[in-house]
């Protein structure tokens, strides 16, 4: 990984939340992204353009008046360039100064993984609302019913939730799935683990009908666009020697077209990180852990403060 | 077999689904990477339909694109009641044609906010939006009319036809592209009374509704 440019830029533009600010974000899976040609977007509200520059290398500057959508980039000319990676088969970049690079995942490293972005979806909530619905698995016999949960088997084995090394991690969490991916040809037990090493990023690690032993990794990577709208990236690190890429990603892309109308209904959009602020069905041990850890770190941008600190 | 070139998330390809579930047609389905990875528009695709565009179905070697003529063909061989495409009745059949090409109207304006917001497709959203919700003003009088003749389906008659199945996903999706149906209550009737057909199947992010009281 290399940091190509480490200016400091948007920070003075964007929210009143340096948590928010220093942070990596993935703005685009980097095979998505047009050679040469400016697409412009906003992170953490801030307008912001990229394209890949004509090596391949990815380039994030913050948007400019002579680079309108579509044109054309020549990398000498931009006023205020971006930092950006290029990890995970996307680009991140950032408008802050974040703490060195991004949190580790050694499954990438195994050569028989397929590694794709089963896709980028708009969807009108907000960063911490869309990683506590990734987390939370109460919901899942309720809104992906045949799929990845099935009523009457809503119970979810007790499981523990941990803090390793500034992350989140719930282990041991099992749940009846009756289809839990794309290879599966018959409903089973599945373990989760779920992961939160960045406050909108959260992975899980799931039993695959391919291998006794290692795990499927499902990663959600949050693109806010500003405090009430993302972008979501669903990240597939996964052992499936069977199904196509389409085959994969109408998998996830179902789940998470379920998701989305119950994320867009959520009032507000900013996820409260009160304990008390909402109806205990939602109050799942990792969502809870998860807004206790917003909380801790200070997230403000995003989500509702908590009301009595 | 049928087999149908299919993208899960394709108002379009949902059509053809749901008329041959509740034709209960047994068909075969090719997953198509329509997006991210675009391959309705590769040249291994444009063999398939130059056109580059799903769905396409093919029956035993009779190859058709075009989702409302794909539903016309459909109901004309699988439906051996002939209402879903009722060819007997000229003033129906004209009517059912007509609400096909409404339908074309929400394609245009209801799935294309849908694809800006959920896709990033380079639309004008607020111009969509406003366009679907001309139409769905247009659809929602049409079917309060209907109800006042006891009748409860697009075009008249007793039955439903393929005019139904052509409107109904655009709608049920169109909050996906942030436009509401709040205004509309005989809309949101009809689509309870469409979720509620023998074979009726749903697509990724329409609610289910109760079942209907026995
Ligand atoms: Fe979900």
């Amino acid at each position: 990984m290399t940091i190509t440019n480490g200016r400091r830029s948007g920070a003075a533009t964007g929210p009143a939340d340096p948590v928010a600010i220093d942070q990596w974000y993935a703005i685009t899976a980097l095979d998505e992204i047009p050679i040469g040609r400016t697409v412009r977007t906003e992170l953490l509200g801030v307008p912001m353009s990229y394209c890949r520059d004509h090596d391949g290398s990815p380039l994030a500057w913050l948007t400019q008046d002579s680079l309108p959508a579509g044109a054309p980039v020549d990398a000498r000319t931009l006023h205020a360039p971006l930092p950006t990676l290029a990890d995970y088969g996307y680009l991140w970049t950032t408008v802050g100064e974040p703490d060195g690079g991004l949190f580790d995942i050694p499954e990438t490293a195994e050569p028989d993984r397929r590694i794709l972005n089963a896709g980028t979806f708009g969807i009108f909530t907000s960063g911490p609302r869309a990683v506590e619905n990734f987390l939370d698995m109460g919901h899942l016999p309720f809104v992906h019913p045949g799929v990845l949960g099935q009523q009457p088997f809503t119970e979810i084995v007790d499981y523990q939730v941990e803090y390793r090394s500034s992350e989140i991690y719930a282990v041991n969490c099992l749940i009846f799935q009756p289809k839990a991916a794309a290879a599966s040809t018959s409903g089973q037990m599945v373990n989760y683990t779920f992961r939160v090493p960045h406050p909108l990023c959260a992975l899980l690690y799931k039993s695959t009908p391919e291998d006794d032993v290692r795990l499927d990794v499902i990663g959600l990577f949050v693109h806010p666009i500003d405090d009430g709208r993302v972008r979501a990236h669903l990240f597939n690190c996964l052992l499936d020697t069977v199904n196509t890429d389409g085959q994969l990603r109408r998998f996830q892309q179902g789940v998470l077209a379920q998701d989305k109308p119950i994320l867009e209904n959520q009032v507000p959009r900013q996820l409260p990180l009160d304990p008390d602020a909402e109806a205990p069905t939602r109050a799942d041990k990792t969502s809870n852990a998860y807004r206790r850890w917003l909380s801790d770190l200070g997230m403000t941008y995003g989500v509702v403060a908590r009301s009595n600190s | 077999m049928i087999r149908l070139y299919d993208y899960l998330l394709s108002v379009n390809c949902y059509k053809q689904r749901l008329l041959l579930s509740i034709l209960d047609v047994p068909y075969e389905r090719v997953d198509i990477d329509f997006y991210p990875g675009w391959e309705h528009k590769g040249a291994e695709f444009r063999k398939i339909n130059p056109l580059g565009h799903i769905p396409v179905i093919d029956d035993d070697g009779y190859v058709l694109w075009d989702a409302h003529a794909i539903l016309v063909y459909l109901a004309c061989k699988y439906d051996p009641s002939g209402s879903w495409y009722p060819t007997s009745d000229p003033q129906r059949l004209g009517e059912v044609a007509s609400w096909m090409l409404f339908a074309e109207g929400t394609t245009n304006t209801a799935s294309a906010a849908r694809l800006h917001v959920n896709l990033g497709y380079d639309f004008d959203l607020e111009a969509c939006q406003a366009g679907a919700h001309r139409l769905f003003r247009v659809l929602d009088e049409h079917l309060w009319f209907r109800e006042q003749q006891g009748q409860a389906w697009v075009a008249s008659g007793e039955s439903p036809t393929i005019a139904d199945i052509a409107l109904f996903g655009d709608v049920a999706l169109s909050e996906d592209g942030g436009i509401s149906r709040l205004d509309y209550p005989a809309l949101r009737r009809w689509t309870e009374r469409v979720q509620r057909l023998p074979g009726f199947i749903d697509m990724p992010g329409i609610f289910p509704v109760a079942k209907a009281p026995a």
